[in-house]
This record gives C-alpha cells, sequence and structure tokens, in this order.
C-alpha cells in the first residue's frame, strides 16, 4: 500500500519546521489558515504570521512589502483565488518587482471538483508562466514539496506553488533527488515518454509500471517544475522515445502540454495531450474527476495504448 | 534645507519636469505638477532616504502608487543625487532604463508600480516589517484621487488600521481631476475625509501646493500612534504652468514649441523673482 499525504501538509510542517529556527519566515493568510494547514503555524508563531482576511490582492501586496523588509514571504490561500483574482498584483508587485515572495495555492486543479467552477483552478499555468522570473511548481507528492519549501526559504525567490487538497499517493522516498527547474526522470524507457505534473505523476508513474505487461517502456517526466522549464528533457524525450503523452490537471490551452508542443515546435513528433478541455467542468471529486477527463493511471495507459497502435 | 531653499529646489525641479517631458514627448504632466512639491517635501524634509542609505535596513519607505507620475519622482531623485542627471536624460528614449512608471530595477525606487491600487497594500507590507523588527522605519504611501476608484485600496484601509500602523502614512494628491474630467463626475469619492475616518485612520487634510503647509502638517505626524495616518493633499492639476492648471487634457499632455516656451519663461520668471 502507497504512503499517502497531502501536499499542503507537507509544505506547512515543513514551513512550520523552518520558520521556528528563522524568524524572517512570515506566511500570510486570507482567512485560509485552515483549508491551507497554518492553524498549527498560526498558534506557534503568531509573531510570524500575517493574517490579511478575504482580501487576496491586500495579501499579495502586504507579501511584497513585507519581502521588501527582508522577510522570506509565504502567502497562502486557495489557488483559484491567487491565479485570478489577485493576478495583477502577483504580475507587478512580486514577479516585475522581484520580491521574494513565495505565493502558495492550496486546492488547485480539480481539488474542490464538488465546488464548481468558482473554485477548480485549471489556468494557473496559463496564468502565472507568462510572467519573467517567477518560478512556477506544482510539486507531484509529498517529498517533492517538502525539498521545494526548504529550497525556497533557503534561495527565496518570486514563485507560484500550486498543491491540492485531498491526501494523495507518494511517488518518492527520501531518496529524492529534486533540483528546481530539472525534470525529474521517474520512470525509464525508450518506447514512449509520459510527461506530467503535479499529482498526475503518481498516474503517469502507475500507467508506466502497467503498461510494461504490454511490453512498453514508458519514460516518466516529471515536470514538477513549470518554470524555470527544462526544455531540454522534453527535446531528449522527443528524440529518444518519439512519441511524448502529457498530463496535467489544467486546461488544454495554455497548460504543460501547450509548453511541450512550444518547444518542439521546431523538432515536431507525435504529441498526445491529456487535459482538461476549455468549457465548464463538471462536479466531483478529485478520483471522479480525474477518471471523467482521462487524466487518471487507466486514462494514460489507454492514450498510451491507443497511440503506439 | 529652510523652507526658501527647499521652494526654490522644487520649481527648478518643476522647469526641470516640463524639459523631460517635451523631450520625451511623453508624461503625466498633469499629475507630475500637482504632487511634486509633495515628493520634494517628503524627499528633503521628512524622509531618511539617501543615496547613502539605499540598502540601509532602517531607511524610510516610498511608494508612488500613482506610478503614472513617475517623472516628477525622477527630478527628486536627480536632485537627491540618487539617479544621475544623464541616466534622467535619456526618459524617453528607446530602450532608456526609465520607465513610464515607476521600477524598482532603479536606485531609490522600492517597488514596481503604476496599476492602480496597489501600493496601499505594499505599504501595509512594509510598516508590518518594521513593527516586526522594531526598526524605526516609517512607509510613505502616494496615491491619487482617481486612483481611489479601486477596490483593493479598501481591503489595505482595513488591514493598515487593523495592525494599527502609525508608521504608515497614505497621501491622497487630491487634485480633483482623472483623465476623463472631474473625479466627482467620473466617480465621486465624496467625503474622503470621513470614509478614512470611518476606516480607523488619523486624518489631516492640507494644502499640498504649499510647501509651507506640507511642513507644518507632517510636523505633526505621531507615528508612535495606533492607527495609520491618511493625509488628503488638497493640490491643483498642471500646478505651476498657468495654462496647465485645473484642465483635464494636461493628464497626459504634452506641450508643443510654442506651450514649451511659453511654461519656461513662466517657471524662469519665477525662479528668478524667488516669488515663490
Amino acid at each position: 500500500m502507497d504512503t499517502k499525504i497531502a501536499c499542503r501538509k507537507s509544505f506547512t510542517s515543513t514551513l512550520l519546521e523552518l520558520a521556528r529556527k528563522d524568524r524572517n519566515i512570515v506566511a500570510v493568510a486570507t482567512d485560509s489558515r485552515g483549508s491551507v494547514t497554518l492553524t498549527d503555524f498560526a498558534a506557534e508563531l503568531p509573531a510570524q504570521f500575517v493574517e490579511a482576511g478575504i482580501a487576496e490582492q491586500d495579501a499579495v501586496g502586504i507579501s511584497a512589502g513585507l519581502a521588501n523588509g527582508g522577510k522570506k514571504v509565504f502567502c497562502c490561500g486557495p489557488a483559484s483565488f491567487y491565479a485570478a483574482r489577485a493576478i495583477e498584483q502577483v504580475k507587478v508587485d512580486i514577479a516585475y518587482s522581484k520580491t521574494n515572495v513565495c505565493i502558495l495555492g492550496v486546492s488547485g486543479g480539480l481539488a474542490y471538483g464538488a465546488l464548481g467552477g468558482t473554485h477548480q483552478c485549471v489556468y494557473d499555468i496559463a496564468a502565472m508562466a507568462t510572467f519573467p522570473g517567477l518560478s512556477v511548481f506544482i510539486p507531484s507528492d509529498a517529498f517533492v514539496t517538502e525539498r521545494l519549501v526548504k529550497e525556497l526559504a533557503a534561495r527565496p525567490r518570486p514563485s507560484y506553488v500550486r498543491v491540492g487538497r485531498a491526501s494523495v499517493p507518494t511517488v518518492y522516498d527520501e531518496t529524492l533527488d529534486f533540483t528546481p527547474g530539472k525534470a525529474i526522470e521517474t520512470r525509464g524507457g525508450e518506447d514512449l515518454t509520459i510527461i506530467a505534473t503535479g499529482e498526475t505523476v503518481w498516474h503517469a508513474a502507475k500507467a508506466s509500471d502497467e503498461l510494461r505487461a504490454h511490453g512498453i517502456e514508458a519514460r516518466v517526466l516529471d515536470f514538477s517544475s513549470i518554470s524555470p522549464f527544462d526544455a531540454e528533457a522534453v527535446r531528449k524525450a522527443a528524440r529518444e522515445t518519439g512519441k511524448i503523452i502529457t498530463v496535467e490537471e489544467h486546461s488544454v490551452h495554455g497548460g504543460l502540454g501547450a509548453l511541450v508542443l512550444e518547444t518542439l515546435s521546431e523538432e515536431p513528433v507525435p504529441v498526445k495531450l491529456l487535459a482538461l478541455p476549455v468549457e465548464d467542468l463538471v462536479h466531483g471529486d478529485s478520483a471522479q474527476l480525474f477518471e471523467y477527463y482521462g487524466i487518471d493511471w487507466k486514462g494514460i495507459e489507454k492514450a498510451a495504448l491507443e497511440f503506439l497502435k | 534645507m529652510d523652507t526658501a531653499e527647499l521652494k526654490l529646489m522644487a520649481e527648478k525641479g518643476r522647469k526641470r519636469l516640463i524639459q523631460l517631458i517635451y523631450k520625451a514627448k511623453a508624461g503625466h504632466t498633469g499629475g507630475d505638477l500637482s504632487v511634486l512639491n509633495l515628493l520634494y517635501t517628503l524627499y528633503f524634509h521628512v524622509m531618511n532616504v539617501g543615496k547613502d542609505k539605499l540598502d540601509d535596513p532602517d531607511r524610510d519607505r516610498f511608494i508612488l502608487s500613482k506610478g503614472h507620475c513617475v517623472e516628477a519622482l525622477y527630478c527628486v531623485l536627480e536632485d537627491k543625487g540618487i539617479l544621475p542627471a544623464a541616466l534622467v536624460d535619456t526618459y524617453g528614449d528607446f530602450k532608456s532604463p526609465l520607465g513610464g512608471h515607476p521600477l524598482n530595477t532603479l536606485p531609490g525606487i522600492e517597488f514596481c508600480s503604476g496599476a492602480l491600487g496597489h501600493g496601499l497594500s505594499i505599504g501595509v507590507g512594509c510598516a508590518i516589517a518594521a513593527e516586526m523588527d522594531s526598526r524605526p522605519t516609517r512607509t510613505f504611501v502616494v496615491m491619487g484621487d482617481g486612483e481611489q476608484q479601486e477596490g483593493s485600496i479598501y481591503e489595505a484601509a482595513m488591514a493598515g488600521a487593523q495592525y494599527k500602523l502609525g508608521n504608515l502614512v497614505a497621501f491622497i494628491d487630491r487634485n480633483n481631476l482623472q483623465i476623463s474630467g472631474n473625479t466627482e463626475e467620473v466617480m465621486g469619492l465624496r467625503n474622503e475625509a470621513a470614509k478614512w475616518t470611518d476606516f480607523g485612520w488619523e486624518v489631516k487634510e492640507m494644502n499640498g501646493d504649499k510647501i509651507e503647509d506640507i511642513i507644518k502638517v507632517m510636523d505633526t505626524v505621531d507615528y508612535g500612534l495606533d492607527r495609520p495616518h491618511m493625509i488628503i493633499s488638497h493640490t491643483t492639476k498642471g500646478l505651476g504652468v498657468s495654462y496647465m492648471e485645473n484642465v483635464a487634457k494636461w493628464h497626459h499632455g504634452v506641450p508643443d514649441e510654442a506651450q514649451y516656451q511659453e511654461a519656461m519663461k513662466e517657471l524662469d520668471e519665477r525662479i528668478k523673482s524667488e516669488t515663490l
């Protein structure tokens, strides 16, 4: 049985551990300490916690000001609101002004699926990856998340991190080797490459494992780092495996698949995009929605078998 | 620096401003002119900033939330010795490091600004950071009156009061005009003093056209107060160039050659006579 940990919990427990030793680490929340899992942080380190109320634009601006005062700021709340309502503050106050603020968007993608389109956040790569100087991460599991928090606390930079909500199976263990800006080769293989990001990486790895029974060795590349984008890993995969499937909990417009296709536009190989359609999404829990939109391991396996036919 | 010297310097800054805008063929002339006296007074009478303090963690923080009036800020930063005159001269040139809105790639500018309604939130963050570290830093945010129509400002209004930020001073450059006309006709601000008082701010009003009055009011600010400060600075858009005063089209109007000569003549006469 796989170990299951929620990435938001991995993020905030690591952050609390670091903040106990570094008083310059500050968390900002938007009446979201519960949903972010910052309740312990706020209770234990009130002097390093800023409540902005239900005001995401203000929270991002306040975070920029705190960073200017030498703070390492983690501005936390539902991804949906930071990536849309507060996008201009992220653009100008964080990315353009190069302030050392990490926006932590929780319950991103389809995690709030049952709450509907107001809360689903399947546009954040498209929104965030165009801003120069803003690092964008969608960590795939609790171990990547933990490494990422440590990296962002040690070398703060303008950044956006999206995590989900539910406990999800881990992909890695303590031996994980993660460098921001570099893809992780989660599975080796030469027949096909599955490029995934966030919580779809576990599904991609599982699909790769299942495909072995069909005699197919599918490489899996984990793009927990979206920006900087590891274009070389994509080109190498195209050269070595010929075909690529991309998987993401994001709109087909402007997401991981689009970034892969842009990378390969001068040296194209067949690429199949598993992503969300640009239409009103149905309601349901994450598992139901992953299956419905074909981004779970069964959907990926099926797509791979058809693609290689 | 005494008041007469400051007034003379500001008037020379006004001339430099018109020269810059005329040469660049771009600028937010009217609002530059209404806010210029306030900027000179803050930089030369109030704030603890300077070219030897650019990285001093205790320095005061300045945020030009009405970022479109950056040309006035360039003139002040040049007089402070922070921006070299040769660099300021490139304003309007292709690939100039000086933009039409503040860029914090330039020394002395803390944040990029110009998308309206952002500065006060940033100021709240700067003020909280100073409190956290018990620094003497004070934060000054200058907003426009048209800018008050941006809703995000009122999120910051709540936060500033909630955190009792006496070390935060916000200004509204109340020149009564925005690009389409009178603020009260475009989207009325109504009673700003009552509004900010209700938000829990310490409100003062001043004649922002008069450096003496700005000094008088700024000298009474209590930075140890348990609430933030809002200073409504009543000004004249286009101040100091007669044909621009209170005329909406000078929001970002650029003088032609005859108008430029007329402005120079008026400014030179005032500088020469020192009737400021």
